[in-house]
């Protein structure tokens, strides 16, 4: 195992997942500096970056295993993007090591996917960009995500929404261990984002990837994480959502509002809410308890 | 039937014709038209440096072509001024280093003219088969690279990220433009080179639904100009080069306006 930062003085305990989560709930934000994890699909150690005299990221450390939903939230600006960018390998941090697992096979999704014209292309092609698959294969993945209708469309023609479906559902096709959704929300009208949530949660029971959301949304998505990591240039605190809710450096960024409904909304496992504050049943059962790293 | 200077011409223009089609869809795909005018009309300078060696000027085309794309890449880095802007300060300085340069050059004074807009009917066979060979190697290259080229085409990051080497394949592809370019220059010259493989895929855009339709449109659009422009070119004895590129940019602009008045089937433009 590649160990390109010396090991730290106190001995973490590793990414194990017979232990459930423990692991990385005190990794996060921890100023050491940590070995690697070796279970871990992505590890970042001592991540800096800075631009222009600003520093965007300050010595941060995030693993990610697999089955795990992380959500990164933080207000904007935050460097919640760059992070991901670093994690991705699409930015080179200046300071701080990445390490990937070697199978890591990402499904990536990004902020902006600028629907443009200048290339003629239909759903179909752009899906095949992303690897070969057969025809039943695209058609079951375009279901799933609710696209199937486009399928021979031209990518350019498409609203906003149905675009972002149609990346994710080239996302999926990849087959990933890791999907990577930065704020997948935009250009996806408010009724479809809760199902979009859902819609991840339920893909990672059945494939078992690993996923990294990022978001500044903070109810529906810390309803479906199994850990939250709340940033701000630096780690503020990171766990279980209901720890990070709680924790003060969460109450201070976001408000006590926000804590408060999130603890409300944690109350009841039943149903979840529309945005405009409807509740309506989920579409699954409880099994929203604290953190499950194991199935 | 042919006189054997029309014949030459015809193969040459031809054989340019298909070389440039995939490379001007990547072009316009990537919005780099003003870098490839940019990195085309330095050729200039590489003009003066072949005349001054005294070697062919495709090599020096070639040369400067090359450093000029690395410069421009270099620049490409730096966020406070953004390409365009660079790119435009650059081929206006470009050209006119490149136009005192060959002045400087000692002997017979240096026909401008032939260089900025070529001179197809002066083609002999050596270059036809500079432009054969060096076009069957940037097509080979071009087919090679063609799915990661879309790929990052299409969304840079997202390929990126799916684990397509984006320094790698964009250096390839600038080195491919580059080469292109050199080796279109005696044809088209260095200021209608660009056009060449620029307008004829946008001709084709309006007309294709994928990408390789698009490429094989763009070839199609610029063999038949280069029919039509040679034929216009000895019917009122105009220049070759530029009577083809007028008529590619007719048929460009043909199709825009099909684009512009809505065409069935599409939503937007």
């Amino acid at each position: 195992m590649p160990h390109s930062v010396g090991a730290a003085a106190s001995a973490p305990e590793p990414c194990g997942h017979g232990s459930g989560h423990a692991c990385a709930h005190r990794h996060d934000g921890d100023e050491h500096v940590l070995p690697f994890d070796p279970a871990a699909l992505i590890s970042a150690r001592g991540i800096c970056v800075s631009r222009q005299g600003r520093d965007l990221l300050i010595d941060i450390n995030l693993d990610i295993c697999e089955r795990e939903i992380v959500t990164l939230i933080g207000p904007n600006g935050a460097g919640k993007t760059t992070l991901v960018r670093v994690l991705l390998g699409l930015e080179k941090p200046d300071r701080g090591t990445v390490h990937r697992r070697p199978d890591l096979r990402i499904g990536y999704v990004p902020q902006r996917f600028d629907s443009d014209a200048v290339i003629p292309m239909t759903v179909e092609r752009f899906l095949m960009l992303g690897g070969s698959y057969g025809n039943a294969r695209i058609a079951e993945i375009l279901a799933h995500v609710d696209a199937a209708s486009v399928r021979h469309q031209q990518l350019g023609e498409l609203s906003g929404g149905e675009l972002q479906r149609v990346v994710l559902a080239r996302a999926l096709l990849r087959d990933p261990n890791l999907l990577v959704l930065d704020e997948p929300v935009q250009g996806v009208d408010y009724s479809g984002e809760a199902d979009l949530y859902n819609l991840i949660a339920r893909l990672r029971d059945e494939a078992g990837f690993g996923v990294l959301l990022v978001s500044h949304d903070l109810h529906i998505v810390m309803a479906r994480s199994d850990r939250v990591v709340c940033l701000n240039h630096h780690v503020c605190c990171s766990g279980i959502p209901e720890a990070v809710a709680q924790h003060p450096s969460y109450v201070r960024l976001f408000g006590a509002d926000a804590a408060r409904s999130f603890a409300l909304y944690r109350h009841h496992h039943d149903h979840s809410h529309d945005l405009a504050g409807m509740p309506h049943p989920s579409p699954e059962d409880d099994q929203s308890g604290p953190a499950r790293g194991e199935k | 039937m042919f006189e054997p200077f029309l014949l030459r011409a015809l193969v040459a223009s031809l054989g340019l014709a298909v070389v440039a089609a995939p490379l001007g869809c990547f072009v316009v795909w990537q919005r780099m038209a003003y870098f490839g005018e940019t990195v085309a009309q330095a050729g200039l300078i590489g003009v003066a440096l072949g005349l001054a060696l005294q070697m062919d000027v495709t090599w020096g085309v070639l040369i400067v072509a090359l450093a000029v794309a690395a410069l421009l890449v270099w620049f490409s880095r730096q966020r406070l001024v953004a390409l365009d802007s660079v790119l435009g300060l650059l081929h206006h300085a470009a050209l006119a280093a490149g136009v005192i340069a060959t002045s400087m050059i000692k002997g017979a004074p240096v026909d401008l003219t032939g260089f900025l807009f070529g001179d197809v009917f002066a083609i002999t066979a050596t270059d036809i088969a500079i432009i054969l060979v060096g076009g069957a190697g940037v097509l080979a290259a071009v087919g090679w690279l063609w799915q990661p080229l879309l790929r990052l085409a299409v969304h840079e990051e997202l390929a990126a990220a799916e684990g397509v080497d984006r320094e790698l394949v964009r250096t390839a592809f600038i080195v491919l433009l580059a080469v292109t370019i050199a080796v279109a220059m005696k044809i088209v010259g260095i200021l209608l080179v660009m056009a060449f493989l620029v307008v004829p895929a946008v001709a084709a855009r309006p007309l294709a639904g994928t990408p390789e339709r698009m490429v094989a449109l763009t070839g199609l659009i610029a063999a038949s100009s280069v029919i039509a422009g040679l034929w216009l070119s000895t019917a009122i004895d105009s220049p070759g080069g530029p009577s083809i590129v007028l008529i590619m940019s007719l048929l460009a602009g043909l199709s825009l306006s099909w684009a512009a008045f809505g065409r069935p089937g599409q939503r937007h433009g």
